[in-house]
């Protein structure tokens, strides 16, 4: 595969910047990867960016290695792993001088203020993920029954992922989707 | 990659410097067992490895109840501390952890233990997309775990607004609903609407106190 410097400097700006603000955990950042990799860039189609999505969920590890994915489509190896430390340099820079600075600020009042300001906004980019995921793979009404039954027995239920993605898998395999 | 054989020649000290004191911050918990960094490299690839979807479990398993590398309350609180942080609450975790038992090194061997072996698998996958991934039976089952995780996703976002959207509260949901709206519905770039999004709800959520 073909690496042109413009397009892993892109890459690395484009996730180093956004792992910035991925408030609330790795899927925060899903839509708009999706919009940048999909929509804007044209590195990707809907189906690779929802295989990706996948492919990163079943292998063990954070599952914000989905950029690791996007990374290879784009640039192959280098790609991966120009993508892998642009997403997870910026943020652990910031995560070890916060973590010095905290030690010795724990259980201030706004401490709890920022819990309550922050909560909302990861409740909205989850929703968000989750519905950018669902109408990006290959949507069909049989996937669409996946989704619902999921969300409906881990609503009530505790369901390992694990169990979830099993079952899922063999329905697809079945030939059902 | 890392057994370099030469013994590092050790300079004799001067005779007016004094041997380095352990720095003071390490020896808070002196009965607490400090780890290596081999065993922080082990500790965080196992924790990944391990992890599907429940890292947390696992890394408080771990450092908890088997190593004893942190009291259950000094767990809570650093935990906490990453949830307030950008990026996967893991991996900064893994930085913070890190760092705070071996300096800059630790926190360096904890992450790369925590991405590397992941990473190098996400590689390899990548690559047989790249030639089977036009495969339907694959497709299709691919599509299925998107599908899954997609309801997985409904399901988190279900039980976390329940305790939000009681007690007639206006501003969490507010805040969720134009989040959702914007970026879900919207697709707009995520930084300028965070940007605003984000300062407004810390003053809202102050008032509101």
């Amino acid at each position: 595969m073909k690496v042109d410097g413009g397009t892993l400097a892109a890459l690395a700006g484009y996730f180093a910047l956004t792992s910035l603000f991925a408030i609330g955990g790795g899927n925060s950042a899903i839509p708009e990867m999706h919009r940048f990799a999909v929509d804007v860039n044209h590195w990707i189609t809907d189906q690779q960016f929802s295989d990706s999505f996948a492919l990163a969920q079943l292998t063990p590890g954070p599952n914000i290695l989905i950029v690791t994915l996007i990374g290879y489509h784009v640039a192959g190896v280098v790609g991966a792993l120009v993508a892998t430390l642009a997403m997870c340099g910026p943020t652990c820079i910031f995560a070890f001088f916060v973590g010095r600075f905290a030690d010795r600020s724990q259980g201030s009042v706004w401490h709890a203020t920022l819990t309550r300001a922050l909560i909302p906004v990861t409740l909205g980019l989850t929703a968000a993920s989750a519905t950018v995921i669902a109408t990006t793979s290959d949507y069909n009404w049989a996937a669409a029954a996946i989704t619902a039954g999921t969300a409906l027995t881990a609503y009530f239920v505790r369901v390992h992922p694990l169990w979830a993605f099993a079952v899922a898998a063999l329905l697809g395999l079945s030939g059902l989707i | 990659m890392n057994s370099a054989p030469i013994p590092s020649p050790t300079e004799p000290p001067a005779p007016h410097s004094l041997p380095e004191p352990p720095s003071s911050s390490a020896s808070t918990a002196p009965q607490q067992v400090r780890p290596s960094l081999a065993e922080l490299f082990i500790a965080f690839a196992t924790i990944s490895l391990s992890g599907f979807g429940g890292v947390l479990a696992w890394s408080r398993r771990m450092m908890v109840e088997e190593r004893r590398w942190l009291t259950p309350e000094q767990f809570n609180e650093a935990y906490a501390l990453c949830s307030f942080l950008p990026g996967p609450n893991i991996i900064n975790f893994s930085v913070i952890f890190g760092s705070r038992f071996r300096g800059p090194l630790g926190g360096a061997v904890a992450l790369l233990g925590l991405i590397g072996p992941p990473t190098v698998l996400l590689t390899i996958i990548g690559a047989i997309y790249a030639y089977y991934g036009d495969l339907p039976v694959l497709r299709r089952m691919l599509t299925g775990v998107a599908s899954a995780a997609a309801g997985l996703m409904m399901a988190t976002v279900a039980k976390m607004a329940g305790p939000l959207f009681r007690n007639r509260a206006v501003v969490g949901p507010l805040v969720a609903v134009a989040t959702f709206g914007s970026i879900g519905i919207l697709q707009w770039p995520l930084a300028p609407v965070l940007a605003v999004i984000v300062p407004v709800s810390i003053v809202l959520a102050w008032v509101h106190r």
